[in-house]
């Protein structure tokens, strides 16, 4: 008999009174009513934990790191404990032969009942060889678990986007897990890395309901993902008054005014930091006076410069953005006109001649 | 081709003829205005003006730049819709620049006839009622789709502002970003389509210009009173 969440908890030394108060706070994080405390209490009670496989590709660790400091020290507990994190290559005990073998065991056992989550991405060219997990290349031991998950958990910017190792030119072709494997349902948590209440958030919801939470059509939980960093952003009056920081550590930036104009991509960024914050609700990026990189965006690092609002055009050669493109362009054009009126004025005046 | 019969060819057997009826002229002062006030609020916005000091709460400054701008947007956006309407509706000068049989053979000679008019290769410039083919072709690839692209590119970037839910999010913001990846992109490709706007307006404005010296037919006047007239009416021989 597999143990239930529940009996997991209580074995860990979690009280009832910190489970339940644990439910209802999870509750009101998935913009649940507080009807659904309960029924997330008995989901817990009653139904055995998913074990989860968390695999390691072209990343940095960040996910894990921002993951294992979920905010409510409760959730942290339970989500460890909850997250029969069978294989994480980076934080579990066992090593080398073991931990392989651990991989094999969970799909032998729960063929087609486990969760896969993968942070980080594989690469493609080169035969896979730029990541290697014990001594194959990355993307063949993200194949074959995924051919035996239920669902996968696309873990930060990497899994879902490619991020930094994904960012132009991409030398060994860093790939997104969306690109890789096609027939499994794919849930994306991007970010560089997601807000840990995030993502202990969609681990609860997929373990409580056993679906999915409302996806966008990128694959992007709703709850977390559908309002900008800019809609919810506590410098948004500065914003609409027009009061920008023209740069940093001028007056503006004491007064604490937008960062629009130092390259905030907060109106172009789909997160919840604004809302949620980072580290127990400390802060976030724009609180500590930096504009918003746009982390969770699909090629983010090609968006730059992170310090102005127009975005770097590469593909003329020169650095440019679409002013200097397009104001180009007219120049051009604004020359031609005068040449050709010119033209017409001369040829013109040889008629009335004529 | 000389002289003589070319300018028999252009004879016109009438003086003037109607052309733009009212909604059409309508909408084309409607869409200069629009356009000048989008491309000047839109650079604002890209690129914002210098910052105002006191208290957020005595300003509404970028408030007030992207209403302008989003009020106009709107208006574009209705007066497009209004116009394809017409298009069906008004007469055949209403329906040319959205819908041009390009397989007509004489209409790629003409065409090539009028840029060789504009790279002074010939004299005279062929009169039509209503657009020259090279103007029906700019027109219609660079103007109507030009604006075609900002209706939806800005409309899905102002859904994002009105949220998922709103009219604008489900109609383009929904499948608009995720076409081009995300938002950044569209704000980049939005901002590229300002300019190509802005250069058509310099090319369009020049032109209407120099047609309506150069040319033996009123231009700038037909899109105030609908008539364009031919200003060689009399000195041409009547053949028919």
């Amino acid at each position: 008999m597999v143990e239930t969440f529940y009996e997991v908890m209580r074995r860990q030394g979690i009280s009832r009174r910190s489970f339940l108060k644990y439910c209802s706070l999870t509750a009101a994080a998935l913009g649940l009513g507080p009807e659904f405390a309960g029924k997330i209490a008995h989901a817990m009670e009653t139904k055995p934990r998913i074990p989860i496989l968390w695999l390691h590709g072209l990343e940095c660790t960040c996910c894990s790191e921002s993951f294992i400091r979920s905010a409510h020290p409760l959730a942290k507990d339970v989500i460890l404990s909850m997250v029969s994190l069978d294989y994480d290559d980076t934080i579990m005990a066992a090593a080398g032969t073991q931990a392989e073998a651990i991989i094999e065991e969970t799909i032998e056992k729960y063929d087609g009942n486990f969760i896969l989550a993968v942070e980080g991405n594989p690469p493609l060219n080169q035969d896979g060889m730029s990541c290697i997990i014990a001594g194959k290349p990355f993307v063949e031991q993200l194949k074959h678990v995924a051919d035996h998950c239920k669902a996968i958990i696309s873990w930060g910017s990497c899994a879902s986007y490619g991020c930094v190792q994904a960012a132009r030119p991409n030398p060994t072709r860093a790939t997104p897990v969306h690109k890789v494997i096609h027939d499994k349902p794919i849930i994306k948590v991007p970010g560089c890395p997601p807000i840990a209440e995030v993502m202990t958030a969609v681990v609860t919801y997929i373990l409580t309901f056993e679906r999915f939470p409302e996806l966008d059509r990128q694959g992007r939980p709703k709850m977390f993902y559908s309002q900008r960093i800019h809609d919810k952003c506590y410098r948004r009056p500065h914003f609409d008054a027009g009061q920008f920081v023209e740069s940093f550590d001028d007056e503006g930036a004491r007064k604490g005014y937008c960062l629009y104009k130092v390259g905030c991509k907060g109106p172009t960024t789909y997160n919840a930091c604004s809302t949620i914050r980072w580290n127990e609700g400390t802060s976030f990026p724009i609180q500590a006076g930096h504009g918003c990189i746009g982390c969770s965006e699909d090629g983010f690092w090609d968006k730059g410069s992170w310090y102005a609002r127009l975005t770097d055009i590469h593909e003329f050669g020169i650095e440019g953005n679409a002013d200097n493109v397009g104001g180009t362009a007219a120049a051009v054009v604004g020359a031609g006109i005068a040449a050709h009126a010119a033209v017409s004025a001369v040829k013109r005046a040889q008629r009335k001649g004529d | 081709m000389s002289s003589s019969e070319n300018a028999a060819q252009l004879a016109r057997s009438e003086p003037s003829v109607f052309v733009y009826e009212w909604p059409v002229r309508l909408w084309h002062w409607i869409n200069a205005l629009g356009i000048t006030v989008l491309a000047i609020t839109g650079y604002f916005i890209g690129s914002p003006p210098p910052t105002l000091s006191g208290e957020p709460s005595d300003h509404y400054l970028f408030g007030y730049i992207r209403f302008a701008h989003f009020a106009a947007g709107y208006i574009i956006g209705v007066g497009f819709l209004f116009r394809l309407y017409w298009s069906f509706v008004g007469n055949k000068n209403a329906r040319e620049i959205f819908l041009h049989n390009i397989l007509r053979p004489t209409y790629w000679k003409e065409l090539w006839h009028e840029v060789k008019w504009y790279l002074f290769l010939v004299d005279e410039p062929k009169q039509y009622d209503g657009h020259n083919p090279l103007a029906i072709f700019v027109m219609h690839w660079f103007f109507v789709w030009g604006i075609v692209f900002m209706i939806v590119t800005g409309f899905a970037l102002y859904g994002e502002g009105t949220g998922a839910g709103s009219w604008a999010h489900t109609l383009f913001s929904s499948w608009v970003i995720p076409l081009f990846g995300q938002s950044m992109d569209v704000h980049t490709w939005h901002h590229f389509g300002m300019w190509l706007i802005i250069v058509f307006v310099m090319i369009h404005v020049y032109v209407a210009i120099r047609e309506d010296i150069m040319s033996k037919q009123s231009i700038i006047s037909s899109m105030i009173s609908g008539w364009r007239n031919f200003k060689d009416y009399d000195s041409i021989p009547k053949k028919k």
